[in-house]
């Protein structure tokens, strides 16, 4: 579902991405991890579309990028640890523009069922501004699933949530991967990563550092494999 | 928690028509409810022609000669206030990523933010009218002035758009849009002026041609330029 071969970003002279390998299965959940400034976001922002790769081959959902990122684009849902909601629409509102954006043609029943499976039926009419921090991820997870993508990327999605607002948004990441889909989440939670996640790779340094699956994980935990892939 | 119980019926992407009013009517919604660029935009405005009308106690006929000055010096700072402020909220949240992962042309993201970025100047520009009118003792209802700020305010929008969208992507995006601003538009800007100035100053249709010439030839290039430029400038 996705490949990417010997990826190379460069910010000027900076190089953040040095040739980095990496591919995931169709319905893999995948936790990139990764300390503070080794490339995850801009990675995952190539994943994206919205930002170019300098040098390598990325390919998304069976298309090439950048030569075919409205495709791409059609199939992904990209969450970050903005919302990417407009505050003075109504949650029913922010969906019915993302719909229209996306070319979904009736979008009304797929918008009750949206908003109900991030738990926010009950508040379709209110003003994203008068939501919690993680009212507003969780509907930006709705956003993110209001096309019914193939793919969808999570950067960071914890970000200021308190221990209530992650256990619920638990809930919705789970039943977005329950679906099928193929996912990416880059996260500094390791407990959490470890909870969702059927494969764990560790981003250092640009490149793809070390990489294991749940079932080979059985005998050892992930910080002490996150420890060692950043040493080694 | 089970999601696709509906299947979702999706066109191959929307058109560009479609994808650019989905964006004008959500910052119309969103302006309609907030007011929060209109009522800075306004207010600004009639400030600096409050200021203006004390700073210059002019005769009758000398106030008609600086009328086209001030109200295109008012609607160009109201305009950068407003442009700014348009831009700065997509970027703030994050909303600008929210656009363009979406898989519409970015023309349509381009189309979409001049259109409502005319219409709030055309907006503060109805209610600015009326109130310079009153203050100066100038008749500005005419069909032919009315025409000209349109093509004035589309082509400083148009070009307007374009740089903020370039500009809301540094640290000194509020000093940096004017500063790449005002000289790109002192074309669209001394043709308006000049335009406005003759029509108050009694001038025929046939006298305003060139600088209105000018206004659509901007108007026209600028548009053009922007579209084949946003999707570059956007680009990380």
């Amino acid at each position: 579902m996705i490949i990417v071969k010997k990826l190379v970003k460069r910010f000027g002279l900076k190089v953040i991405l040095r040739g980095l390998d990496f591919s995931v299965q169709q319905g893999e959940f995948v936790a990139l991890l990764g300390p503070n400034g080794a490339g995850k976001t801009t990675f995952l922002r190539i994943l994206a579309s919205l930002s170019r790769p300098s040098l390598g081959q990325v390919q998304v959902a069976g298309h090439q990028l950048p030569d075919e990122a409205a495709q791409v684009r059609a199939k992904l849902g990209v969450v970050s640890h903005m919302p990417l909601l407009y505050p003075d629409l109504t949650a029913e509102e922010n969906m019915k523009f993302y719909a229209s954006m996306y070319g979904i043609a009736d979008p009304g029943p797929r918008i009750t069922e949206v908003l109900d499976m991030v738990g926010l039926e009950n508040r379709r009419k209110d003003l994203v501004r008068t939501f919690s921090r993680g009212m507003q991820q969780r509907l930006a997870i709705g956003r993110a699933v209001i096309h019914n993508p193939e793919v969808m990327l999570f950067d960071e999605p914890y970000t200021g949530l308190d221990q209530d607002a992650s256990e619920m948004l638990d809930e919705v990441l789970r039943s977005v991967a329950a679906e099928g889909r193929t996912v990416v989440m880059t996260s500094h939670d390791l407990a959490r990563a470890e909870d969702l996640a059927t494969r764990f790779d560790i981003l250092s340094r640009g490149v793809i550092a070390a990489c294991a699956t749940q079932k080979e994980l059985q005998n050892s935990n992930l910080l002490t494999f996150y420890k060692q892939a950043l040493v080694n | 928690m089970v999601t696709n119980k509906q299947p979702v019926t999706r066109n191959a992407s929307p058109s560009l028509l479609k994808a650019t009013f989905a964006i004008v009517r959500k910052d119309l919604a969103a302006e309609l409810r907030s007011f929060e660029l209109i009522s800075a935009m306004l207010v600004f405005s009639l400030l600096v022609i409050i200021i203006f009308n004390f700073a210059l106690e002019l005769d009758v006929k000398v106030r008609q000669s600086v009328t086209a000055g001030v109200l295109w010096t008012t609607f160009a700072f109201a305009g950068t206030l407003g442009l700014n402020r348009s831009m700065s909220t997509e970027k703030d949240r994050g909303c600008m990523d929210g656009l363009l992962l979406a898989p519409v042309d970015r023309s349509a993201i381009y189309f979409g933010k001049a259109i409502s970025n005319l219409a709030f100047m055309l907006i503060v520009e109805a209610i600015v009218l009326p109130v310079y009118s009153i203050l100066y003792n100038v008749n500005l209802f005419r069909l032919d002035l009315i025409g000209v700020i349109l093509l004035g305010s589309i082509g400083y929008t148009a070009v307007g758009t374009l740089l903020s969208a370039m500009s809301v992507q540094t640290r000194t995006r509020e000093v940096l849009l004017p500063i790449l601003l005002f000289p790109v538009a002192i074309p669209v800007l001394l043709a308006s002026v000049k335009a406005s100035g003759s029509l108050l100053a009694g001038a025929e249709f046939s006298e305003i041609l060139t600088p209105l010439n000018i206004l659509i030839v901007y108007d026209i290039v600028f548009i053009s330029v922007a579209f084949m430029l946003f999707d570059h400038v956007v680009e990380e």
